[in-house]
C-alpha cells in the first residue's frame, strides 16, 4: 500500500515539477489520466487543454477519418446547413474538453491529503527512532524540583507583573488567583 | 442549438463588486475586534497596575526573596 502512494505521489509530483519548469502554460502535456507509452516530438506545436490558453496550436484530431475530411469539406460551406450532430462533431475535432469538462474537479485532493498525512504520521516512527538513538539526554533543568523552584524564582522576580504570570499569583495568600 | 453568449469582460469589476466592500469590511473588523478585545484590555490593565503600585514595597518584597546580588534580605 506504500509502494502505491508512493508511486502515485511521484508521478504527481513528477507533472507538477514539469508545469513548474514549463515556460508557458500552453507547453502542458494532454493528460488522459495513463502514462504515455512513446515519446512525443516536443519540437511541434502541442495541443494542450487549458483555461487561460482557449485556442490550441493544433486541432486535438490530427489524422482524419475520410468522414471526418468530407465534414470539414462540409464546414467551408455555410454553417446553418450542419445540424446540431455535425457541430458537435466539428468541435470534438478540434477540441478534447469543453471549458466546463477542463475545471471539473478530480478526486486527486484525497490522494494528495492521505499520503500528506500518512507521511506525517510516518514521520512519528522517525522521531521515535531518534528519541532513542540520537537525542542526547534532557537538561537537568527538567529534573526534580528545579522547575518547581525555578516557578517560584519567576514569581519572586515578579516578572510580567501586569497581564503575565506573577499577575496570577496571589502574593499575599502565597496560591494562584 | 443555441448557447446563451458566454461572458465575454468585465470579469474583473464583476469580481470587485463583491470583494472590494468585503475586504474593507474584513479589514476594518479585524481592527475593530483587535482594539476592543486586546488593545483596550491592555491598556486597561496597564492603568491598574500602576494606579495604586507602590515601587518600593514591591523592591522590598523582592529584596526579602532573595534574588538580588547587589542588597541582601534586610537584617532583623
Amino acid at each position: 500500500m506504500f509502494h502505491l502512494a508512493a508511486g502515485r505521489v511521484g508521478s504527481l509530483a513528477a507533472k507538477r515539477a514539469t508545469a513548474a519548469l514549463s515556460t508557458s502554460s500552453a507547453r502542458m502535456m494532454a493528460s488522459h489520466g495513463h502514462e504515455v507509452s512513446t515519446a512525443v516530438d516536443m519540437s511541434k506545436p502541442q495541443y494542450t487543454d487549458s483555461a487561460d490558453y482557449p485556442l490550441p496550436d493544433v486541432p486535438y484530431k490530427q489524422v482524419l477519418t475520410d468522414a471526418d475530411k468530407s465534414l470539414k469539406q462540409k464546414e467551408k460551406g455555410p454553417w446553418n446547413q450542419l445540424s446540431k450532430e455535425e457541430k458537435l462533431a466539428l468541435y470534438r475535432l478540434k477540441f478534447l474538453k469543453t471549458y466546463p469538462e477542463m475545471r471539473h474537479s478530480t478526486p486527486e485532493w484525497k490522494t494528495a491529503l492521505g499520503a500528506a498525512l500518512f507521511l506525517m504520521g510516518f514521520t512519528g516512527f522517525i522521531v521515535w527512532w531518534q528519541k532513542v538513538y540520537v537525542f542526547p539526554k534532557r537538561p537537568r533543568t527538567f529534573e526534580g524540583d528545579w522547575p518547581e523552584k525555578q516557578l517560584k524564582r519567576m514569581l519572586d522576580m515578579r516578572i510580567n507583573p501586569v497581564q503575565g504570570i506573577s499577575s496570577k499569583w496571589d502574593y499575599e495568600k502565597g496560591q494562584w488567583k | 442549438m443555441s448557447l446563451a453568449k458566454p461572458m465575454m469582460r468585465g470579469m474583473l469589476a464583476k469580481r470587485l463588486r463583491l470583494h472590494l466592500p468585503l475586504a474593507f469590511v474584513v479589514s476594518f473588523s479585524s481592527a475593530l475586534a483587535f482594539n476592543l478585545l486586546i488593545a483596550q484590555p491592555r491598556k486597561r490593565a496597564y492603568a491598574e497596575f500602576y494606579k495604586n503600585y507602590d515601587s518600593v514595597k514591591d523592591f522590598n518584597a523582592m529584596r526579602e526573596a532573595g534574588i538580588f546580588e547587589s542588597v541582601r534580605p534586610i537584617e532583623k
